[in-house]
């Protein structure tokens, strides 16, 4: 019920001062209780007619959301009643909790207040104009902009100063929201340049460095005033904003930069304020960076700061060295070994900048010594920074494929030493450069297999959640590459090594699936060797095109290969994998499983039937072979947008309704297993044409793995897919790893791909040291459309800013072009001839349409001078001032 | 430009928030947590800015209380620094030798003086004494409107109307 307070509550009513004391004798845990009770109280206060009541409630409420974040947006229209009030302390009270609980998106009654605002930006009492320019600052959205700006427009020449600096600091908001009305206020904004009021001076100045930093180009006309003001401005704040300015326009017309770099450097070497001389080397370093005399007093002064006790000057050198290092590297080295003693700092944020600049003198020459350097630094410092260290050199050295590194064994065994540092948290950066540097660079792959074979076959490293992904990665490189390996025996059994019960589900599957590529490595040699000596001729050209110098390595273990050795290695396996048929873990599982039935069928085959030995071998070496090739193909990198390019199939509708899903559910009735569960790289042995009964045998292979599953489907046929469908969407499925499969359009873009980079890996080019690096030709320029997107909002501005300082291409069509560049000229003439300042501020009390018929009435009294001149610029330099030429 | 600045006492406890750029409430108080843990945890004699989310955070100790001002990744710190030294500067001058339960009982007015020193995320004022002129003049309104609404005739018409 809403209950207008009685006078009681008015007398009564519980001051801020009673709120704030309320709240600090609270005990800690109660606040929220105090606050929801006193939201109670305001809740009811703020309905009173009474204005002192209300206004104490508001005040109230705006404390507890400004510094308690309680809600208060259902107190909106309150505050734009009270704001009403003639009494400025309520209108005071009204409009902070307006200009601090509104949101200028989503409050509604910002609109009532529209009128408020335009009442007071008009009153006689300067002290109202300044609070509803304020909360006009705070609040603005396009409707206020566009209903309040004439009332703006009127304060940008008030007589007062500290009317003026605040109406021309609210305009950037304005223009923000109204690009509009930069048509009618930007003259006057311009006008201000030229005050001799500080402050007018450091708001207007202010808005033109907010406004050149979305848009420099629009603002290169007013460069003369800039021009003026840092020459002749004493105030830091000032020289800072103007500097700043040049900073943003002096890229963009290079004669300004000679002008503007001997003011600039004598500011840097006069002050006393580390501010300026600062912006003075941020400007130079990044703006002027061609001008050496200029760079180097500025490294000097960078050195300076880099010299002094004080933390900030230290980390504002560094950052200012990490700038310059882009175009002067020499600044860097000059200060080497102030930046590597940086690196010890106490400071984080110090030896995080020291870090970056040292990653910045990162070449091709020094990488190696600079990871030492750093790794060392890494083993001494607290975990955080560490990983920060470690995180730098992973991402450097990885730049741009490997740019800057020349030796990959160095840089594998170096991947190799970091993921065995002990606060190591970067585990996964690791695990993607091991794979992605044996899929790029096959010469790194001996080295690869060796450093695999060391994080393997190490049982602690086990124990290490966090290098979990390294030690899947190293699994990974072990099985894909196994024929490198020099002793296949002892890798596998490091794959099955009991410790590996602490890997999480996802890595030991790769485990499983490593030792399943081990297991068939082996069994292609062992039968190989065996088959050899009694048919030879079958097998002839079997390992020819996979004949490198690999397989002499191999080879040399192979008389190893006994069958009693190789009997061994299968109980192995089975013994250390059995277990694991009945593990939760599906992937754990199947894979397990997938072992297990080669495991059988070899053992089926080859050592079952004692009569026909032979005739069984060659059927399994047949078999053994087809798995092997399907591993033996090199894997290639895939690109990053791979997956885009594959075309939805045309009979695929991906937002259809799953409404006929009790029909599919209903169907369930018989389940073939080769069609929804085989393995892709065993699909693709069916595609190679194998024998019918190879095929049967291996889906017999795959019948106990299946059967839980066939068992858990007839349990809960609810979950799954019809057979049938599930046939054939297998089938429709594009087979991405597959890349012979040509008829597959959907499969063709990755095909194209993959081949693509083979072809390269096949011609790697001996001649240059530095091993081939796969690279895939598509760049990655996805974020040019949202970067697109951000300067729009600017373009509103500046694009009316064009208008109103070069008046309008678009609209001027009309009249001869040369017509339009003295008009242009002339209007630049206007700004910078500051005798002519007296007449314009004239002009600028009439309308702003008058004002442009001024300027063109104006236009063949200058035109002798422009002549004179000698205007014969290019057109687009036009808006270039004069002076400066 | 300035985008936020916060006043956050030793213990955590905010004393002033003021947003320049649009934030939602919870996106405030978020920022509000994961920046008082970032600074109240630095100890003294670091560097007085953090790089947080893109930007930097640029904030300095003043008795038991943290001023802290985010900035845009090229804004001149060392200036940022020289405002919320300005600032409490004339805090200073206006409460004379100002302490921390002075800004918690005059919250509204430490936020009237931020007014007239920033608009719009922008510095408009460089002049101490014409802030302090500024303010004083709005009080000494307030203070005469405050008279005549607490006499007691006021509240006596109010009560019988």
């Amino acid at each position: 019920m809403a209950v207008v307070p009685s006078l009681m509550d008015s007398l009564f009513q519980r001051s801020i001062d009673d709120v704030i004391k309320g709240l600090r004798l609270c005990p800690p845990g109660t606040e929220s209780i105090f606050i929801s009770k006193s939201l109670d109280e305001i809740r009811r206060e703020i309905k009173s007619t009474d204005p002192q009541t209300k206004a104490t409630a508001l005040h109230k409420l705006t404390y507890l959301h400004s510094l308690h974040s309680a809600e208060m947006s259902w107190a909106a229209f309150h505050s734009v009643e009270l704001s009403s009030s003639a009494a400025h302390s309520y209108k005071r009270v009204a409009f902070l909790s307006a200009s601090l609980s509104f949101n200028p998106s989503t409050t509604q009654v910002i609109l009532l207040l529209t009128h408020q605002l335009r009442k007071d930006l008009s009153s006689a009492n300067p002290h109202d104009v300044s609070l509803a320019l304020s909360t006009l600052s705070a609040i603005c959205n396009p409707d206020l902009a566009r209903d309040l700006t004439p009332d703006v427009f009127a304060l940008l020449a008030s007589g007062k100063p500290f009317v003026r600096k605040k109406a021309i600091a609210a305009v950037l908001r304005v223009f923000e929201q109204y690009p509009d009305a930069v048509r009618v206020c930007f003259k006057r904004v311009v006008e201000n340049l030229e005050s001799d009021d500080m402050g007018i001076l450091s708001a207007v100045v202010g808005l033109f460095c907010e406004l050149t930093e979305k848009e420099p180009r629009s603002y290169l006309p007013l460069a003369p005033e800039f021009y003026k003001i840092l020459v002749d401005c004493r105030n830091n704040w000032v020289l800072i904003k103007v500097i700043k300015i040049f900073a943003k326009l002096a890229p963009l017309e290079p004669r300004l930069g000679k002008r503007v770099v001997e003011p600039i450097c004598d500011h840097m070497a006069r002050t006393g304020a580390k501010s300026l001389a600062f912006e003075c080397v941020r400007m130079i370093v990044t703006s002027l960076s061609e001008y050496d005399s200029a760079v180097k007093l500025a490294v000097a002064k960078l050195r300076e700061f880099l010299l002094e006790d004080d933390p900030n000057l230290k980390y504002l050198g560094l950052q200012g060295l990490t700038i310059v290092s882009k175009t002067n590297m020499w600044a860097v080295l000059e200060n080497k070994e102030l930046v590597v003693k940086a690196l010890s700092d106490v400071d984080v944020n110090i030896k995080v900048e020291a870090l970056r600049l040292v990653m910045c003198m990162v070449s091709e020459d020094n990488v190696m010594e600079i990871s030492r350097i750093l790794i060392s630094q890494a083993l001494k410092s607290d975990p955080e920074f560490c990983n920060e260290i470690l995180g730098h050199v992973l991402l450097t050295c990885s730049r741009n494929f490997y740019e800057v590194v020349f030796d990959f064994d160095w840089y594998v065994s170096f991947l190799g030493e970091m993921a065995r540092i002990p606060h190591c948290r970067k585990g996964n950066e690791i695990e993607n450069q091991l794979v992605d540097i044996g899929m790029r660079v096959k010469d790194a792959r001996v080295q690869l297999v060796h450093i695999a074979r060391e994080l393997v076959i190490d049982p602690a490293l086990l124990g290490n959640s966090f290098i979990h992904g390294v030690l899947g990665a190293a699994a990974w490189v072990s099985g894909e590459y196994i024929e490198l390996s020099r002793n296949p025996f002892e890798i596998m059994e490091a794959l099955l090594q009991p410790r590996t019960s602490l890997l999480t589900p996802s890595v030991r599957a790769v485990y499983i699936q490593s030792a399943f590529k081990v297991l068939t490595f082996c069994l292609s040699l062992y039968l190989k060797l065996s088959v050899d000596t009694v048919a030879s001729q079958l097998l002839s050209d079997t390992e020819l095109d996979n004949g490198n110098g690999n397989v002499v390595v191999a080879s040399s273990s192979m008389h190893r290969f006994t069958k009693e050795s190789f009997v061994n290695l299968m109980n192995l396996v089975e013994t250390n994998l059995g277990p694991l048929a009945g593990s939760n873990e599906v992937e754990v599982q199947e894979r397990a499983s997938n072992v297990l039935g080669l495991i059988k069928l070899i053992k089926l085959i080859v050592f079952g039937s004692e009569g026909d030995n032979v005739k069984g071998e060659v059927e399994a070496s047949e078999m053994v072979k087809l798995i092997f090739d399907a591993f033996s193909e090199d894997l290639g990198p895939v690109s990053v947008n791979a997956q885009e390019r594959v075309p939805i199939p045309d009979g695929l509708v991906l937002k259809e309704n799953l409404g006929d899903l009790d029909d599919i559910c209903g169907g369930d009735t018989e389940f073939s297993l080769p069609s929804s569960f085989s393995i892709v790289k065993l699909q693709k042995m069916d595609a190679a044409g194998t024998s019918d009964c190879t095929s049967k045998e291996e889906s017999e292979t795959l019948t106990e793995s299946t059967s839980l599953l066939a068992e858990h489907r007839k349990r809960h046929g609810l979950y799954y897919l019809s057979s049938e469908n599930a046939g054939t969407v297998s089938n429709d499925y594009p087979p991405a790893i597959d890349p012979k499969d040509k008829d597959a359009d959907e499969a063709e873009d990755l095909a194209r791909l993959t081949e693509e980079s083979l072809v390269i890996k096949k011609k790697p080019n001996q001649a240059r040291i530095r091993p081939v690096v796969v690279k895939l030709d598509d760049g990655e320029g996805f974020n040019v459309s949202a970067k697109k997107r951000e300067v729009e909002g600017g373009d509103l501005i500046s694009g009316a800013v064009q208008e109103v300082l070069l008046g309008n291409e678009a609209t001027a069509t009309s009249s001869s072009s040369r017509k339009r560049e003295s008009s242009k000229k002339s209007r630049e003439r206007n700004k910078q001839q500051h005798g002519h300042g007296k007449e314009r501020k004239s002009q600028s009390t009439g309308k702003d349409k008058e004002h442009d018929g001024q300027g063109q009435r104006e236009k063949p009294k200058r035109k002798s001078r422009q002549r004179g001149d000698g205007g014969a610029l290019p057109a687009q330099s036009s808006v270039i001032p004069d002076f400066l030429l | 430009m300035i985008h936020f600045v916060l006043l956050i006492s030793r213990q955590g406890k905010v004393r002033l928030t003021k947003w320049y750029s649009p934030y939602t409430q919870k996106e405030r108080t978020k920022v509000i947590r994961e920046l008082s843990g970032m600074i109240l945890t630095r100890g003294p004699k670091l560097c007085n800015f953090v790089e947080w989310r893109g930007y930097k955070v640029v904030y300095k100790r003043y008795a038991s209380l943290y001023f802290c001002m985010c900035i845009d990744q090229d804004d001149n710190e060392l200036e940022v620094l020289e405002i919320i030294h300005h600032f409490v500067e004339i805090l200073d001058r206006y409460f004379g030798s100002v302490c921390e339960l002075d800004l918690i009982f005059n919250f509204h007015k430490a936020y009237y003086i931020l007014d007239e020193i920033l608009i719009a995320g922008e510095l408009q004022e460089s002049s101490k004494k014409t802030v302090a002129r500024l303010v004083a003049a709005q009080d000494s309104l307030v203070e005469a409107a405050k008279e005549e609404a607490s006499s007691i005739s006021n509240i006596i018409a109010q009560a019988t109307k």
